[in-house]
């Protein structure tokens, strides 16, 4: 059989050059996977080591060494002290309790407070003495640059004052204010894409404003509401600076329960894995299962 | 409508009552205040609808958020401000005393607060090459390839993940001279005695490193969205000129990314300037403050020496030059960017 058609000399150049692309771009993508995993995956890994494992640095499980439950039981979370009694796990599911709280209600309270700022915002002129609609979004969106250091000294007194310090309210009113500026941000992009004439159809059909806005725009945004709930979320649960300064006993938040054991416990590596990985898990099921949603909420912002 | 008004002055003057409280009636604290607050708050947006009609409809949109915004900020920062010129430490009996501009002067004399600044300047000069990183994986993502979704998922995970999980997952484990895989790493690659927080250029690298790679997600997905708003007919258009994909790059999609550009960047530049946790749980500042943020050194000043005057001083000073800065720094992005639109 013959050939017909053969690749001409640039043909196969061009050919090598394609493929060499392909392998460098594969190759740059898993490298860079590579790095965003490996620090997961050791920590997931380590939580089944015993102490001869991690001073080794066995890396695979079954292979280099066998795994234990060791760090699962110091935390209760084990098969065989899962039914026992635990003062550690009652401590942990305390604190996640909190984290969960806190962060369930606050991104709540910014979605709810946000989209109704942000739609006010998109759709009618304010003025509020010499403050018009442009201004008053800078106002919200210029929240962002504050620090929170800045914030934290006057609220560790005010809270005192309040007797708000160490509970979960001040937490959430702390966190909600964190986050309003983000989801006013992504909520006011979303609406802006929204036409008018959808609510101006509604008006003659005889709904009023909040009418309007509850049963037709509300669905409409609804996907754009739950990016920026998503992200509110990642946000609150991570957050460690004001939850170290304003709780102590109560209203402790996981990341400073993790932060606390980091000194106590310093060289106890398959605990602190157990609980750093207990942590992150809800973070990493969330992006897995969500992911579409985390990305729609950051690029709203990105793309006019 | 009388009825409303009636109501908001009512509770207006409750909230005035409860001022007054903390003399005479004994409360055990404020809250009393707080609640009046609220219930100030949706007096003023129930009188709104009331008197106004369709007007305070609109109005009462906003207003919440507003009247939110202003209790949690406005007001703690004008606190903020006159706590900021007392010498008030939180251990101490003596309580709060004012003591007019010793604080500044204090501060103009503190080594270590000009330090965290310096070390500011060079963590956000690190955010340039976060930013080419974060440029080159977006445009990978990009381009023709196989299991998007899983690199996508893949890459987002490290910005999920919290700062102080990171900070013991990378900072303390990983890192550990001994017996961390990345020292085991250091050590096959030629290095014999890895010691990652021991000299303060390799520290302060190191906590670049690590609060790179939390961030870079976030600016290379922003940056996906902008190359994904590009209209595919530029780069044929291009591709028929005949430009090859290095000149295409700079001539049509680097421009074309820039408005993304800036924003990814003034925003990458405000998570930055808040950066603390990490430092806070990996090194707490040292080797001699070289990985001090001020975040983290004001948070020291808090926690280890309750110098809750001093350390309000500081963070407002700081605040006034992020002001600055950014001010200067969104000017200019603007004049940049204006001609080429």
């Amino acid at each position: 059989m013959t050939q017909i058609f053969h690749d001409s000399e640039a043909d196969r150049s061009f050919r090598a050059k394609w493929w060499l692309g392909r392998g460098a771009t594969y190759g740059v993508l898993i490298l860079w996977a590579l790095i965003c995993l490996f620090p997961i995956y050791w920590t997931i890994t380590t939580s089944f080591k015993m102490a001869p494992d991690v001073m080794r640095g066995n890396m695979v499980p079954w292979v280099d060494y066998t795994p234990k439950w060791l760090g699962w039981r110091s935390l209760g979370l084990s098969p065989d002290t899962i039914g026992a009694e635990s003062t550690v796990r009652a401590e942990f599911l305390k604190r996640f309790l909190n984290s969960t709280i806190v962060a369930l209600s606050a991104s709540t309270l910014a979605v709810v407070l946000g989209s109704l700022a942000a739609y006010g915002l998109s759709r009618f002129s304010y003025r509020f003495g010499p403050m018009r609609n442009n201004d008053i979004s800078f106002f919200f969106l210029s929240q962002l640059i504050l620090p929170p250091v800045v914030l934290a000294l006057p609220f560790l007194v005010l809270y005192k004052e309040l007797a708000l310090l160490d509970t979960r309210i001040g937490l959430i009113l702390l966190y909600t204010l964190t986050v309003l500026p983000i989801v006013i941000w992504i909520m006011r992009d979303q609406f802006a894409s929204i036409p008018t004439e959808l609510e101006e159809a509604a008006l003659v059909d005889g709904l009023g404003i909040w009418g309007a806005f509850l049963t037709i725009i509300l669905p409409i945004a609804l996907p754009g509401m739950v990016a920026a709930f998503i992200l509110s979320l990642v946000l609150t649960w991570n957050e460690y600076f004001f939850a170290a300064l304003l709780t102590s006993t109560n209203a402790v938040t996981l990341p400073v329960m993790v932060a606390s054991q980091t000194g106590s416990q310093g060289i106890n590596w398959w605990a602190m894995a157990a609980l750093s990985f207990a942590a992150i898990l809800p973070l990493i099921v969330i992006a897995i299962a969500l992911e579409r949603y985390i990305i729609k909420g950051m690029a709203a912002g990105a793309v006019k | 409508m009388w009825g409303a008004f009636g109501l908001l002055m009512l509770v207006a003057l409750l909230q005035a009552l409860d001022a007054a409280d903390r003399i005479d009636m004994g409360f055990t604290s404020w809250r009393p205040t707080l609640y009046a607050y609220a219930t100030w708050g949706a007096g003023l947006c129930w009188g709104q609808i009331i008197l106004k009609g369709e007007q305070g409809k609109r109005l009462v949109f906003v207003l919440p958020a507003a009247l939110f915004t202003v209790a949690m900020v406005i007001f703690p920062l004008i606190f903020g401000l006159t706590i900021a010129f007392t010498d008030w430490n939180l251990a101490s009996i003596s309580g709060r005393k004012f003591n007019g501009l010793d604080n500044v002067r204090q501060m103009w004399a503190d080594p270590f607060y000009w330090n965290a600044l310096l070390n500011m300047v060079w963590y956000t000069l690190a955010i340039l090459v976060e930013y080419a990183i974060a440029f080159g994986l977006a445009l990978l993502l990009n381009s023709q390839i196989r299991a998007r979704k899983f690199f996508r998922v893949a890459f987002l995970l490290p910005l999920m993940l919290s700062p102080v999980a990171v900070s013991w997952m990378i900072g303390k484990s990983m890192l550990e001279p001994r017996f961390g895989p990345l020292a085991r790493l250091a050590r096959e690659l030629g290095w014999d005695n890895p010691s990652f927080f021991g000299s303060p250029e390799i520290a302060r690298f190191m906590i670049m490193a690590m609060d790179a790679w939390t961030f870079i997600p976030f600016m290379m997905i922003m940056i996906l969205a902008g190359l994904q708003a590009i209209p595919k007919e530029l780069h044929e258009a291009a591709k028929v000129d005949g430009a090859s994909p290095w000149k295409s790059f700079w001539e049509v999609t680097f421009p074309l990314m820039l408005p993304v550009s800036i924003t990814a960047i003034l925003i990458r530049i405000i998570f930055k300037l808040k950066l603390a946790d990490i430092i806070i749980n990996v090194t707490s500042g040292g080797p001699g403050g070289a990985t001090d943020s001020v975040t983290s050194f004001i948070f020291r000043e808090y926690r280890d020496r309750s110098n809750v005057g001093y350390g309000t001083l500081l963070a407002m000073v700081y605040l006034v030059l992020i002001v600055i800065a950014m001010t200067i720094l969104m000017k200019a992005a603007d004049r940049w960017m204006r001609p080429r639109y």
